[in-house]
């Protein structure tokens, strides 16, 4: 239990996969200039990760260990369909929930948060369940970072910031410091 | 005259991903590699050279079966393609130059979400002639290696005082550790974009300052 609970406060906040690994960078730039939009890209981002995590161990488990080399190849393939599909179901059953989270689902599908975390997986050696967590984990991280992001540019927006610093200058320079702020965190768990 | 107008086609396809539609700097794509493993000049350079062997290969597949990809699929066959020579790269890597492997990690297999590459493939590969294909796909990739080196060269002299491991300042350096730590990744290139900013809205004021200059020439007063 210790283990999972290590797991996921890491990939969250200590080893956060947008501001400590640069993945999903995409959407943290694009789609964080309203809070609500951003908390809804989180939860599509948690949302095709779990299946990621489900997908990357099915296909490490039974499949690769026979051909190593479609790694790669079979993660993209095999995690770009399943999310489709899915997404076909879901728009079946619960069309509310398809309207909240749809758009964003093909725009994450090939992500590299996506890719990122089946492959840091496979090299960490996760089982089915330590995957999910390690999912639920990332997945919150890139909530949180997303949050934050859309929160200060609520605030900035109206702000006096000169012409020249104004858009992705500011806004890389605003990740740089948040960065710099969740490195903070490098020292939770050796302390204690 | 037909073949030199020919020529400086190719010629402007190669160019403008240089400098004048730099990836990195003007467009903001491949953002992942670009600061995640530019924490050295060797590593860059790495990441840099792996991306444009992918990125010209890649174009060069998919501008020759251009007629023969259904449109429908398309997207699913890039991916396929690029996945394909990133696994080459992968391997070449692993096998010649286990160290910086290492260090890249998995951000040689992320190669494949770089937006850059199917972007090209989309925007440029699918619409046009081998030959213009390569001369843009090699000036995207050189653009993209550029940007790579710049913030390479920056943060290692910055953050560990050194280029290609060898030490500049002496050892009374202290050393900017945070410039090669995530941190410093976006501050670099946040700042490098303020900078081409600043000089962009520096050279506008200029040509503004010299074009109201203009009218006041005797002449045109008349």
């Amino acid at each position: 239990m210790e283990n999972f609970l290590w797991i996921f406060i890491s990939a969250m906040v200590i080893n956060n996969f947008t501001l400590s690994y640069f993945l999903g960078l995409c959407p943290f730039f694009g789609v964080s200039s309203k809070i609500e939009t951003a908390f809804r890209m989180g939860m599509a981002n948690i949302f095709v990760l779990v299946i990621t995590a489900v997908c990357g161990w099915t296909l490490n488990t039974f499949i690769l260990p026979y051909a190593p080399y479609l790694r790669l190849i079979s993660f993209i393939i095999v995690i770009a369909s399943t999310v489709q599909f899915v997404e076909i179901v879901i728009k079946k059953l619960s069309p509310a929930l398809f309207k909240a989270l749809g758009i964003f689902l093909p725009l994450i599908t090939t992500n590299c948060a996506i890719l990122g975390l089946a492959l840091f997986a496979t090299n960490k050696g996760y089982g089915l369940l330590e995957g999910i967590v390690y999912a639920l984990g990332a997945g919150a991280g890139l909530t949180l970072a997303l949050v934050i992001m859309a929160g200060i540019r609520e605030e900035t927006r109206l702000m006096d910031i000169p012409e020249v610093i104004k858009g992705t200058a500011f806004n890389m320079i605003v990740a740089g410091i948040l960065s710099m702020a969740f490195m903070g965190f490098a020292g939770l768990f050796s302390t204690s | 005259m037909e073949e030199s107008k020919e020529a400086s086609r190719y010629y402007e396809e190669f160019v403008k991903g240089i400098w004048k539609e730099n990836p990195v700097f003007i467009a903001v794509l491949g953002l992942c590699p670009a600061l995640a493993v530019t924490n050295t000049a060797i590593n860059s350079l790495a990441m840099a050279t792996a991306t444009l062997f992918v990125l010209v290969s890649s174009s060069i597949l998919v501008s020759t079966f251009r007629r023969i990809i259904p449109k429908e699929v398309r997207i699913t066959t890039f991916v396929i393609i690029i996945a394909t020579f990133v696994t080459v790269a992968d391997f070449t890597l692993q096998a010649f130059v286990p160290k910086i492997h290492k260090d890249l990690g998995a951000f040689i297999a992320l190669i494949v979400v770089n937006c850059l590459i199917l972007g090209r493939q989309e925007a440029f590969s699918s619409k046009n002639g081998v030959r213009l294909a390569i001369a843009d796909a090699a000036g995207m990739g050189l653009g993209f290696g550029f940007a790579l080196f710049c913030l390479g060269v920056i943060r290692e002299i910055l953050g560990n005082g050194s280029l290609f491991d060898i030490p500049l300042f002496g050892p009374n350096y202290e050393p900017w550790v945070i410039m090669i730590l995530p941190p410093g990744g976006f501050l670099t290139l946040g700042f490098l974009l303020l900078f081409f900013n600043w000089l962009k809205a520096y050279r506008l004021q200029k040509k503004e300052k010299q074009e109201k200059v203009t009218p006041l020439h005797p002449l045109s007063i008349q």
